[in-house]
């Protein structure tokens, strides 16, 4: 069984655990090699030496593993080519997608309000993952403050209504619109700008977002945040007494109040928002503006010279990103009833590139997987909430060792017009 | 006379400080097959993308039959009719073979999509048979088809080819070249940058020799075939 095949080399194999070794010595001192003792301090010199022996007999381990035939199949998944799948239409699983569609409209009627919203995150997290695929994914802009289109759907709806009065509603098609004229407003200084260069401007476009929404405070109500109101239903009103001027919903259906209602009416339209931008960008992968985007991320000299206006492409996709994730903030407000700037930091826009790239870069599928799994798993390990983040880091690391270009790799979508 | 297709009237282009072509003058006439050769660093492939605008020529006019392209929109200047297959390829690695054909049709729009695309086919069979392959799987003289075909699916008056047999058996580079003649009889203009001078010369009509951004010498095929200094720098005689 463990014969392992001809790839294998013992050298690289050592050269690697030693390397691994030496990490995780250089990141275990500081954490373990040293003792508080009251106000003295220890060295425990050996404890970071014992770790990273583990992890140099763990490397090797693995590196033997991976080689052998069983080992192969278990953990060397399809991922692991450089091609590009194919599939006929004809794969389509039809009846699948209508009876997970079908779950999905009923599942707010038979949960629990706990698990009602946890989906509901899970659902925003979709949304923030699709928007984000369309400028990663497909058109390969590596943008790290996606969290400000997020931002300015999620403000947008809760200052809309304190100053303009817009309802849930309106504050939809408000924010999709602020915030795609936000994402043309990052694309025009970034239009030059590839890889590296790409990443930090737009991790800077992030935080200033961010700064200017807690350093505003006249306006933003800075680090105390702004209430955004629940939303209503042709006019009935989700609180126990109404406050914006129409009926409380349990009163007019003579039902007894509880909060889950506003969580269902929430969680059914984004979940059908969720189901239309799912199409949407599934459609517009196989129309001339989809190709465009993957064309620009393959080779942009190429597309110029075709024909191609990289402008207008380029600043479509960051709208088109920028808006999907407007909508992701409405509901994000609309959930949380109050909003400050501390939702939106590096850390979120991290979370959803991770969705992405675990997903699958430009796989609409795979990130739909990948932001469900990213949001239930830290749910499900709550009772270790001490070792969470450890957690989930680590299945991370071992997801992307597993299969390497995501969960389920972008395929292509056989030709259409023959 | 009538008037050239192309005509690159002392055409300067420059890297920052590099001058990489220095005063080039060009003339491509309709029907013609014309060849620029010239050593590595000579300014070949920069006069082929000076023409698409990338970069643009810091001096002189770019003629397309009478009219100046110099500072047309760069999206623009395939929809005039020109096409090319660039240096290193350049085909969409991800996409498939035929979304990479399809691609090539953006500066006409799908009418003739299939009958061209068949015509692409009739041309490369080994492109028909990987039509559903990802680019970048082929191999190097299948990209090399590949981008050819690209070019040609947008019906261009003129086809600007970098360096078609770079890499490639002399078998395949005898097919390309057999196939450029095929193009050629049906009408299409070719401007051919080749550092094969040998085959290079023996297709084309006439031919101009870049050596450090500016024209050294041009005439016919044959006559550049018969030069000395050609045969002593290029031609390994
Ligand atoms: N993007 C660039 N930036 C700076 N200099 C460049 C750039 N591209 C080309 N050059 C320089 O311009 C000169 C001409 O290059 P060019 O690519 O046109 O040569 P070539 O004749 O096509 O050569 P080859 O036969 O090797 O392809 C070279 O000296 C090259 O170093
Ligand atoms: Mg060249």
């Amino acid at each position: 069984m463990l014969d392992v095949d001809a790839d294998f080399s013992t050298k690289q194999t050592i050269l690697d655990a030693i390397l691994a070794a030496l990490i995780a010595w250089l990141f275990f001192l500081p954490i373990t090699g040293v003792l508080l003792d009251g106000y003295a301090v220890q060295s425990a010199w050996h404890q970071p030496f014992v770790l990273a022996l583990i992890v140099f007999y763990a490397r090797c381990l693995i590196a033997i593993i991976v080689h052998t035939d069983l080992g192969k199949r278990l953990f060397v998944g399809k991922g692991h080519y450089a091609g590009v799948e194919v599939v006929d239409k004809t794969n389509a699983h039809w009846h699948w997608l209508l009876v997970i569609v079908a779950i999905g409209f009923v599942f707010p009627f038979f949960s629990s309000k706990y698990w009602l919203t946890v989906a509901i995150l899970a659902l925003i997290y979709v949304l923030l993952g699709l928007g984000l695929n369309v400028v990663v994914g497909l058109a390969g802009l590596l943008d790290l403050g996606f969290v400000a289109f997020y931002a300015v759907g999620a403000y947008s709806y809760a200052l809309g209504s304190e100053y303009l009065g817009l309802g849930f509603w309106t504050a939809l098609p408000f924010a999709a619109v602020l915030a795609a004229s936000f994402g043309a407003i990052l694309g025009f200084p970034v239009l030059r700008m590839h890889g590296d260069y790409l990443a930090i401007v737009t991790l800077g476009f992030g935080e200033i977002i961010r700064l200017i929404l807690n350093n505003w405070t006249a306006f933003t109500g800075g680090p105390n945040g702004a209430s955004a109101p629940l939303p209503t239903l042709f006019g009935l009103e989700f609180s126990r007494r109404a406050k914006q001027g129409g009926t409380p919903f349990h009163d007019y259906f003579g039902l007894d109040y509880s909060t889950i209602y506003r969580y269902i009416l929430i969680y059914l339209v984004l979940f059908l928002v969720v189901c239309v931008m799912t199409m949407v960008v599934v459609r517009l992968r196989q129309m001339p503006i989809g190709r465009a985007w993957e064309a620009l991320r393959e080779d942009e000299t190429a597309c110029r010279s075709l024909g191609i206006n990289h402008v207008v492409v380029k600043l479509s996709a960051f709208s088109m990103g920028a808006m999907v994730g407007g909508l992701a903030g409405v509901f994000f407000a609309a959930y949380q009833g109050f909003i400050n700037p501390s939702s939106f930091t590096f850390f979120e826009s991290a979370l959803i590139l991770a969705i992405v790239v675990l997903g699958g870069l430009g796989s609409v599928v795979g990130v739909i997987i990948a932001a469900v799994v990213l949001t239930i798993l830290p749910e499900l390990l709550r009772e270790f909430s001490d070792y969470r983040v450890l957690i989930f880091g680590m299945s991370m690391v071992l997801m992307m060792i597993w299969r390497p270009r995501g969960l389920l790799p972008q395929r292509r979508q056989a030709f259409r017009r023959t | 006379m009538t008037e050239p297709l192309l005509q690159l009237d002392k055409v300067s282009a420059s890297y920052g400080s590099i001058q990489a072509l220095k005063s080039v003058s060009i003339t491509v006439n309709q029907g013609e097959i014309v060849t620029l050769i010239g050593a590595n660093g000579a300014g070949k492939s920069t006069l082929l993308m000076t023409i698409f605008g990338q970069p643009r020529a810091s001096s002189g006019r770019i003629l397309l039959a009478g009219q100046d392209i110099s500072q047309i929109p760069i999206h623009q200047i395939s929809s005039l009719g020109l096409a090319q297959a660039p240096e290193g390829r350049r085909i969409f690695a991800r996409m498939t073979v035929e979304e990479n054909l399809l691609m090539g049709t953006i500066a006409i729009g799908d009418a003739y999509l299939k009958q061209d695309k068949d015509k692409v086919f009739a041309l490369f069979p080994r492109l028909k048979e990987r039509r559903k392959q990802s680019a970048g799987t082929l191999s190097g003289g299948e990209q090399q088809m590949l981008a050819i075909g690209r070019a040609l699916m947008s019906r261009p008056r003129l086809l600007l080819l970098d360096e078609p047999s770079l890499g490639l058996a002399p078998l395949i580079v005898k097919q390309i070249f057999a196939i450029l003649k095929e193009i050629a009889k049906e009408g299409a203009t070719i401007f051919l940058v080749e550092q094969n001078a040998h085959h290079a010369l023996n297709l084309a009509d006439r031919g101009y020799v870049l050596a450090n951004g500016e024209v050294r010498l041009s005439g016919t095929g044959q006559e550049l075939l018969a030069n000395k200094q050609v045969q002593h720098a290029y031609l390994g005689g």
